[in-house]
């Protein structure tokens, strides 16, 4: 596998950031035969952005990033023909592709060959020539909606019908468009349209310090502010040679894993609620409310807006922290446990979980699966277990993994994830040293670029950060799983029944507003 | 069945009461009537987000676990907007839900109230007004009431909620 990228001129380069990770310059006969050797090596596609680097060496640049089982492979392609900038599409290779280069082509106007390049991010709020990440165009910049109508694939035959959901949703979740074609009560076939909530996030941090990036960070999708803003941070670290002192990496774990827990107990009530048990809902709800009430009593918030800066955290833990932590765990693991059993044990809920939404291993595979829903069918990925950054190197994760693919195996992973959670909060409290919990971060040497890539509660969180000159920010790129992970849903609701398709959805649980920026 | 059964009775009630009425309880069931004699039902609130990053939904949605107790206060969440009274409307208004957002408006029968929850519903907070984002509700549509915040937490919503459906009260 090296070996492809040696022959490479110039040859592969460290890349900064949390993780091991190397970066190779292709050019464009490259490019492909890159992707190739990694999907050669079963990579697992990551990610997929550009830029406009005209100002700086005249070209556009197309980055794509992968994970091999010990490090992260960021390929970079510069495209010298600036009038008509284009690559080749790797959707062939990785069909997760698709989508993010359709979102390469709205944002920067780079192309591709692609057979599907509708429109992605860009509905009908600005001009079709407009490319918003392109350098010399003004952010604040504002255009009247025009209304454009969108053309959903048509599915035919006898008897077949479609149906029409979103943006606006019956319940209080994200924004999107569902297009479900039916026979009957049985999906035929599902196309998700998405981006509305796209806020221009990428332009945005290019306004922005980078003293002030993790703000924007933490509030790119709600549910992983911890995920995200720490992701911010370890690329800004990594370009800063910041070392942050150790209790602040520690509560900065502790911080992601009870996030993890809080999203976790919320979707395993929803998901009992979806199968028409009620009682779930009510008890982990209360359960999860529990566990927001406590963190904002130690760390100052419900959600961690606010938590993690570049240099550390925020504030430190009150010193009753340990004592009150360690009683709510002891609780916390007993109320589980015991709900874990009920819902074992209960027919009507197996009955709705089990077969549902199945996602076998070689289609998550073949269609690039991350996170959560990967290891519910078997794809053992988890950073904190493969590439265990600090302090997650000292903690011997244990992967959680379930082969069956639906979900009920999404369910389990949720419901193992919490007990490995707690373990885990419990040796960062044992072990937690005494010290600061936050260092000065100088600014970045502009042109140097930075990666964080942390294992939020859904999957890999990515950051690539390139600083600017004077503390500024020159790109930065955001990806969440969600992106990987929504065509999936489509293909688990085949042939399943309308009516499951909430429990299906919710036992993904994706996110909008991290994958529409 | 008899672990659900001893869960519940271990669980007990766990309702609280607002904190702004928790010297006078009789203050929610006066609410409860008020609501009923104004609308014959309970205070429909259809939530619409608009571009939001998913933390204001979270806190609403933890209106609903027990602690909170919205539907024992004559307070619900409704599927259409036909059927509100209130909308709530959160997020920044992205330009990709600027039209979904004028047409809930509109179908919502009057006389409506709109609460913009939350500091992006405010004024855009940290992602501001844009190519992609407009910034506050009220840059969209006339809103009555804000409940700041990011995410504002529980008591805070229902706080200003109640707030809401009392002056409603006042103004019929
Ligand atoms: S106010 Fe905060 S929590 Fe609410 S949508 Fe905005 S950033 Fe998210």
């Amino acid at each position: 596998m090296m070996m492809e990228f040696d022959r490479f001129d110039p040859p592969p380069a460290k890349f900064p950031g949390n993780v091991p990770a190397i970066r190779v310059q292709a050019n464009a006969d490259h490019w492909f035969a890159a992707a190739e050797a990694l999907h050669a090596a079963h990579a697992h596609f990551l990610s997929l952005w550009g830029a406009d680097d005209r100002d700086r060496d005249n070209c556009f640049r197309i980055y794509g990033a992968w994970l091999l089982p010990d490090r992260v492979v960021v390929i970079e392609n510069a495209l010298r023909d600036v009038a008509n900038p284009h690559y080749a599409s790797l959707a062939p290779l990785f069909p997760a592709a698709s989508r993010m280069q359709r979102a390469v082509y709205d944002l920067l106007g780079i192309s591709t060959e692609e057979p599907d390049m509708r429109r992605w991010l860009r509905h009908d709020g600005w001009p079709e020539s407009v490319f918003p990440l392109r350098r010399a165009f003004d952010g604040n910049q504002q255009y009247p909606v025009t209304s454009e109508p969108y053309p959903f694939v048509q599915v035919e035959g006898d008897g077949v019908h479609e149906i029409p959901v979103g943006p606006v949703h019956a319940g209080t979740i994200e924004p999107g468009h569902f297009r479900f074609s039916v026979v009957g009560e049985k999906v035929l076939r599902l196309e998700e349209r998405l981006g509305y909530t796209h806020k221009g996030v990428g332009k945005r941090f290019q306004a922005m310090p980078q003293a002030e990036g993790h703000w924007l960070a933490a509030r790119l999708c709600g549910d992983s502010a911890v995920a995200f803003s720490w992701a911010w941070c370890a690329a800004l670290e990594s370009i800063t040679d910041t070392l942050c002192p150790p209790r602040a990496i520690a509560l900065r774990a502790l911080a992601l894993e009870h996030e993890r827990m809080a999203n976790h107990l919320g979707d395993l009530g929803a998901l009992g609620n979806d199968a028409g048990f009620a009682f779930g809902l009510t008890q982990f709800s209360r359960l999860k409310e529990d566990l927001l009430r406590t963190g904002a009593a130690l760390f100052g918030e419900r959600y961690l807006m606010n938590f993690i800066l570049p240099g550390g955290v925020a504030r430190d833990l009150p010193a009753h922290a340990s004592a009150l932590l360690s009683a709510q765990y002891l609780k916390l693991e007993e109320s589980v446990a015991g709900l874990r059993s009920i819902y074992d044990e209960h027919a009507g809920v197996q009955d709705r979980f089990r077969e549902t939404g199945r996602l076998d291993h070689a289609p998550a595979e073949q269609l690039g699966a991350l996170g959560l829903v990967a290891r519910a069918s078997g794809i053992q990925c988890d950073l904190r277990v493969n590439m265990p950054w600090p302090p997650y190197d000292g903690l011997q994760v244990q992967p959680a993994l379930q082969t069956s693919g639906d979900v009920a195996a999404r369910a389990q992973v949720r419901f193992d994830e919490v007990f490995a959670s707690l373990r885990l909060c419990r040796a960062l409290l044992a072990d937690l040293s005494a010290g600061p919990v936050h260092a000065a971060v100088p600014i970045a040497e502009p042109g140097s670029m930075g990666i964080g890539l942390i294992e939020g509660w859904r999957g890999p969180v990515l950051i690539v950060l390139e600083a600017g000159p004077e503390g500024s920010i020159r790109n930065c790129h955001a990806h969440d799983p969600s992106w990987q992970n929504w065509p999936l849903l489509e293909y688990a609701i085949i042939g399943n029944l309308v009516p499951d398709f909430p429990l299906i959805n919710k036992s993904f649980n994706l996110s909008y507003s991290g994958q529409d920026g | 069945m008899f672990d659900v059964l001893s869960r519940i009775m271990r669980t007990g009630i766990l309702t609280e009461t607002p904190a702004e009425d928790a010297q006078n309880s009789s203050a929610i069931t006066d609410l409860q009537t008020d609501l009923r004699s104004i609308l014959g039902r309970a205070l429909c609130i259809r939530q619409v987000d608009a571009g939001s990053c998913n933390g204001c939904e979270l806190e609403i949605n933890a209106l609903n676990n027990p602690y909170y107790n919205l539907e024992g206060l004559g307070i619900k969440f409704v599927a259409s907007p036909r059927h509100a009274d209130l909308l709530l409307v959160t997020g920044p208004v992205s330009v990709n839900m600027e039209e979904a957002l004028k047409r809930t408006y509109d179908a919502t029968p009057d006389p409506k109230f709109v609460v913009a929850l939350g500091d992006c519903a405010d004024c855009g907070c940290v992602f501001g007004r844009s190519y992609a984002s407009r910034g506050g509700v009220a840059n969209l549509i006339p809103v009555d009431y804000t409940i700041l915040g990011c995410p504002p937490e529980p008591a805070a919503i229902l706080k200003g909620i109640l707030q809401v459906a009392r002056s409603k009260h006042r103004a019929s």
